[in-house]
Order: structure tokens, then C-alpha cells, then sequence
């Protein structure tokens, strides 16, 4: 090997070093520019009048009552739902399913289901719960559609928390002559509470952010009252921004950066509060 | 050693006491195991019936389609003009669109989501990768709808700097922000893959003098290749299903280009457009989102398996 290529190849490897750095940063940069851009483009907007107002033709007395509103409504039903089904299903396959056909057959439909777009469960909810089972274009269509579009990743997130738990834990509580379901009601359940909650609160963010199945099972973009039961029309946080932004209007365009800045607050303070929980809780068996 | 005093020794006997009961009341507790059983069976089955449940939707009003458009105008017209007349089902103009967004996207996010990944993985220190994979986690995070704002409101008006032709709504802009959005997708499933090459290998390669770069590339991307592939096609499947982008930074002119400065449509905002006006039910705009629909949902699924596939087919075991 001579000297001449050696040098050339450790140019190469601080070069790359460069290279692939230069491009890691370029996610960092684009959330940067895009978090900039909103603050400077909504901040101006963002007061207490924004919050407490209903939409409105007038840029400067629109606001997000009804939407921030909507958005409880729909993650107040969404999540009870789908935290029951999704550790119910999670439950079943790590601890009670025995290999089979069966048991491969919900496992490979989950991992399935997670890859499948989010505008064909928006299709879903409207065939079957806004047609199917005529619940109109309702909150209660919308919050059902959403249960079923984040019960993968909690079943996921909550089959990896079970499995963490290590088999001594449980050969302990069946030694002290517990049931199988004391086992995991006094064993499992707590030991993986942690993970469990963290990858729901995720789920639940990925629910509040969602906009497009909304559309298509028939959120309104344009409601000027608070909805007071599960059968009310409704509009969310997201769908309230998108109807402002496709507006011409620069006014508009900014509110809905202002809206953005809500939402965003709404989602950092859920990840981060994940997050507090997964440092907190993590423990090492 | 100890000794129990009378309150504990009572207290003992209690507890076994309550213990004995406790395996008369075995046979009950039994019963209600077999419901909790049943209960969470119940709880997975229903994932299964969302699948069936999104096949049977989609199955029940394309076949109503298709008894109104012809299957083979739908594959090879090349016009898509459902809320005009004369009305066209050529599906060929919206698979375009959402394919040339996928391409724009890949460009983007493949190369600059695996440079990220071997940065992570073979060259940043443990410091400066739980620095930067939070972040990447949070751009994960960000709904699709701040991103379209992001691609209509900053991205857009940059490629018109320099592009002054290009329109307000197109699909570069579009692809450029899909990219984005999927690129920490592909770094953190890529980046999982290369982890997972042992350390011999890699110190295999030092021992015979290879540079990081050498090891990096001829080592440990070819031994993650499967992992890094499955990442590629899953980025692009997310891709070609993501709708808000598209739908406010790519327009609603559905049309056969490659022109990525130009206006086009794609499936999934086609689906937004026509479900957000006042569609009839049974009418054949309302039957053209489960024709659109389903196309989309076969698409996907196809291309989700074959990412199973490649990563069960082409796995390394070490």
C-alpha cells in the first residue's frame, strides 16, 4: 500500500466525517427554520381574545374556542377507547395466546394495520360509523375512527412494555399461589405501567395532531358554537388550521401559524411529559 | 433467633386463615380468569375486524364504482375529472402525482436519512447522539398539517425565487417537505439496523486497517443492508399515503407530468378534496374515494409486505 493512497483515503474519511454531519443537520436546520417561521410569522397574533373566540370571517376577532374544544372532545373519547382495547389486545397476545393461527393472524393484521394510511381510516370511519351505522358526521364517528387509527401503536408500545417484564417476576407471584390474572393485575400491569403510558400519551399526540381522516369523516371546518354532546357536529385544532391556511388572505395565514404555536405547545408538553415518565420510570430488571 | 409475639403469631394465622379460603374460592376465580380471557381476546379480535371492516367497506362501494366506470377507463384513461363534465376515472393521473411526489420525496430523505444514520451510528459521540435523536424524534412528531403550512408559506416562495415560473401550488415544493418529514423515519430504522452489526465485525475491518469511512460503507451498511432497504420502502409508503402536504402545497390539478414545478394531485388529496364539499351519499363523486381508496390501500399494503418480506428474506444472522 503506498503512502499516496493512504493519504488519499484518510482525506476521504475527514471528508466524510464532514459530509455525513452536514447532512444530519439538515433535519436539525429544518426544524429550526420551521419553528422559527411559525413563532415569527404567529406569535404577533397569539393572545388570550384568540383562545376564548369562535372562528369568524374577520381575521382579527377569529379564534379557536370551538376547535380547541372539539379537540378535547374527540381525544376525551378517543382515549379511554383505545387504551382498554389497545393493552387488552397487547395483554391477550403476550400473556394468553398460544402460537397458532390465530394468534399469528392478529399480530400480523396489527403490524399491518399500522402501516396503513391515515386517510383510508378516515374512509373507514365514514362508510361504517357515519354511513354504516349513521352516526352523521359527528364527534362521536370522528373520536371512533381515531380509536381504531392508534390502537396499533398502542398495542405495539404496550406488547414491547410486557415483554420487558422479566419471567422471574411472575414465576414469584405464581409461587405465592396467585392466579394468572392476579399475575398480571398485581405484576405485570404495574411493572410495565410506565412504557405502557408513554407509548399512549405518543398515540394520543399522533391522535390530536391528525387532520386528514377528519375531513373525510366530516369534521366542519367552520363551527361557531361549543359542542355539548357527542352527537354535535365538530372541528379540530388541526382542521381549524388547515381552513385557514388555504385561505388567500396573509392575515388568515398567520392566524393559522397562530393556531400551529397552540397545537404545538398542546404536543411538546404531551412528548415531553412522556418522555419525563419514561426517564422517571425506567427501570433495569 | 426471632421470636414472635402474640399480636404477630395472630396476625400469621390470620393470613393463612385467609390464604386456605383463598384456594377454596380457586374454582371461583378460575371462572372469572376464563372471562378476562375472553374479555381480551374480544379486545384483539376487534383490530382484526378493523381490517375486515376496512376491506368490506372498500370492497362495497368500488364495486358500486365499477359497475359505473369501467374498469379499464379507470386503469388507462388518462383524464381524471369526476366533478366535471364530461366526467373522466382515469386513475393514472392521480397515481402519477402521488408517484412523482414519492420519487421527489426519496431524493430527499433516502440519501440525507441514511448519511444521518451512519453519522449516528458509526461516527457521533453517545453525547452529541442523545442530543441530536430527540430531536430527530420530535420532526417526527410534527403534524402533517404544520408541515403544509411549512411547504406553502417558506418553501414555496423559495423555489420561486429561483424558479420565478413556478406555480403557487407544485409539486416540488410538496416533495421537498415529504422528505423531510419521513427522512427521521428512515434514520432511526436505518440507524437500528447498523447498531445491530456486531462490534467484531467492524473490528475486523480495523485490524486490517480500513478507515471509519471504508467501515462504515463496505462493512456496516452492506451487513444492515436488509434493515436499511425495509426502511427505504416503508419511507415510501408513508409517503405516498401522506395527504395534508400534498393537499395545500401540491394543488388540485390532477394530470400526467413529470414536471415537478407544476401543479398535481394526488390520491389522498383528491380523497380530502372531494369529502370536504357537500358530496351526496350513493352519489358516483362519493363512490370515486373508495375507488381512489382502495387503490391507495392495495398500494400500501403491497408495498408494507414486501418491506416484511425483505427484512424476514434477507436478515443477517450473525
Amino acid at each position: 500500500m503506498s503512502t499516496g493512497n493512504l493519504t488519499r483515503r484518510k482525506i476521504y474519511d475527514r471528508a466524510s466525517r464532514i459530509v455525513f454531519l452536514l447532512a444530519t443537520m439538515l433535519g436539525v436546520v429544518a426544524l429550526g427554520i420551521l419553528l422559527y417561521r411559525i413563532l415569527s410569522d404567529g406569535l404577533g397574533w397569539l393572545d388570550w381574545q384568540f383562545v376564548t373566540s369562535f372562528a369568524s370571517r374577520f381575521p382579527e376577532r377569529a379564534g379557536i374556542l370551538s376547535a380547541l374544544f372539539g379537540s378535547l372532545w374527540i381525544i376525551g373519547i378517543t382515549a379511554p377507547i383505545a387504551f382498554i382495547l389497545g393493552i387488552g389486545t397487547a395483554l391477550y397476545l403476550e400473556e394468553y395466546a398460544k402460537k397458532g393461527w390465530l394468534t399469528n393472524l392478529i399480530q400480523v393484521n396489527i403490524n399491518n394495520l399500522a402501516g396503513v394510511p391515515s386517510i383510508v381510516f378516515g374512509i373507514l370511519g365514514l362508510g361504517l360509523f357515519v354511513e354504516g351505522f349513521m352516526f352523521g358526521r359527528t364527534i362521536l364517528s370522528g373520536a371512533l375512527t381515531m380509536a381504531l387509527l392508534v390502537l396499533p401503536i398502542i398495542v405495539v408500545a404496550s406488547q414491547e412494555a410486557i415483554r420487558s417484564v422479566p419471567q422471574h417476576l411472575r414465576n414469584a407471584s405464581y409461587a405465592l399461589g396467585a392466579s394468572k390474572w392476579q399475575t398480571i393485575r398485581g405484576v405485570v400491569i404495574p411493572a410495565a405501567f410506565p412504557s405502557i403510558l408513554t407509548g399512549f400519551i405518543l398515540a394520543l399526540s399522533r391522535a390530536i395532531g391528525e387532520t386528514a381522516p377528519l375531513i373525510v369523516v366530516g369534521a366542519v371546518t367552520f363551527i361557531a358554537f361549543i359542542p355539548s354532546s357527542p352527537l354535535d357536529q365538530f372541528t379540530v385544532l388541526p382542521i381549524q388550521i388547515y381552513s385557514w391556511t388555504s385561505k388567500p388572505q396573509d392575515e388568515f395565514r398567520a392566524i393559522a401559524a397562530a393556531g400551529i404555536i397552540v397545537l404545538l405547545i398542546v404536543l411538546f408538553t404531551l412528548n415531553a411529559t412522556a418522555v419525563y415518565l419514561r426517564n422517571k420510570f425506567q427501570k433495569r430488571y | 433467633m426471632f421470636t414472635l409475639g402474640r399480636q404477630e403469631t395472630l396476625t400469621l394465622q390470620k393470613e393463612m386463615l385467609a390464604k386456605h379460603s383463598q384456594i377454596v374460592v380457586k374454582n371461583e376465580k378460575k371462572k372469572r380468569d376464563w372471562g378476562i380471557r375472553f374479555f381480551l381476546i374480544a379486545c384483539a379480535i376487534v383490530s382484526v375486524l378493523t381490517t375486515v371492516g376496512i376491506v368490506m367497506v372498500l370492497l362495497f362501494e368500488t364495486i358500486g364504482f365499477f359497475q359505473e366506470v369501467s374498469l379499464f377507463s379507470f386503469l388507462t384513461d388518462t383524464k381524471w375529472t369526476p366533478l366535471f363534465i364530461p366526467q373522466h376515472f382515469g386513475i393514472l393521473s392521480l397515481l402519477s402525482g402521488s408517484v412523482l411526489i414519492t420519487l421527489g420525496a426519496s431524493l430527499v430523505a433516502l440519501p440525507f436519512g441514511l448519511m444521518t444514520a451512519i453519522y449516528l451510528s458509526e461516527y457521533a459521540h453517545e453525547k452529541v447522539r442523545r442530543t441530536i435523536k430527540p430531536i430527530l424524534e420530535v420532526l417526527a412528531g410534527v403534524p402533517t398539517i404544520v408541515y403544509g403550512y411549512f411547504a406553502l408559506t417558506f418553501v414555496t416562495p423559495l423555489i420561486r425565487t429561483i424558479f420565478p415560473d413556478t406555480g403557487v401550488f407544485n409539486a416540488l415544493s410538496a416533495s421537498i417537505v415529504v422528505g423531510i418529514m419521513i427522512l427521521p423515519m428512515v434514520a432511526s430504522l436505518s440507524e437500528d439496523a447498523m447498531v445491530a452489526v456486531p462490534r467484531s465485525l467492524r473490528d475486523a475491518a480495523y485490524a486490517l486497517g480500513a478507515t471509519k469511512l471504508e467501515v462504515a460503507t463496505k462493512v456496516v451498511v452492506p451487513a444492515g443492508l436488509s434493515g436499511i432497504i425495509s426502511s427505504f420502502v416503508l419511507a415510501c409508503s408513508r409517503a405516498i399515503g401522506e395527504t395534508m402536504i400534498v393537499t395545500i402545497a401540491a394543488g388540485a390539478t390532477p394530470k400526467l407530468t413529470l414536471n415537478p414545478l407544476e401543479s398535481i394531485q394526488t390520491m389522498t388529496a383528491f380523497i380530502v378534496q372531494v369529502s370536504g364539499g357537500d358530496i351526496e351519499h350513493g352519489s358516483i363523486e362519493y363512490k370515486t374515494i373508495f375507488a381512489v381508496g382502495m387503490t391507495l390501500f392495495l398500494l400500501t399494503l403491497a408495498i408494507n409486505v414486501i418491506a416484511q418480506w425483505i427484512t424476514r428474506r434477507f436478515k443477517e444472522e450473525y
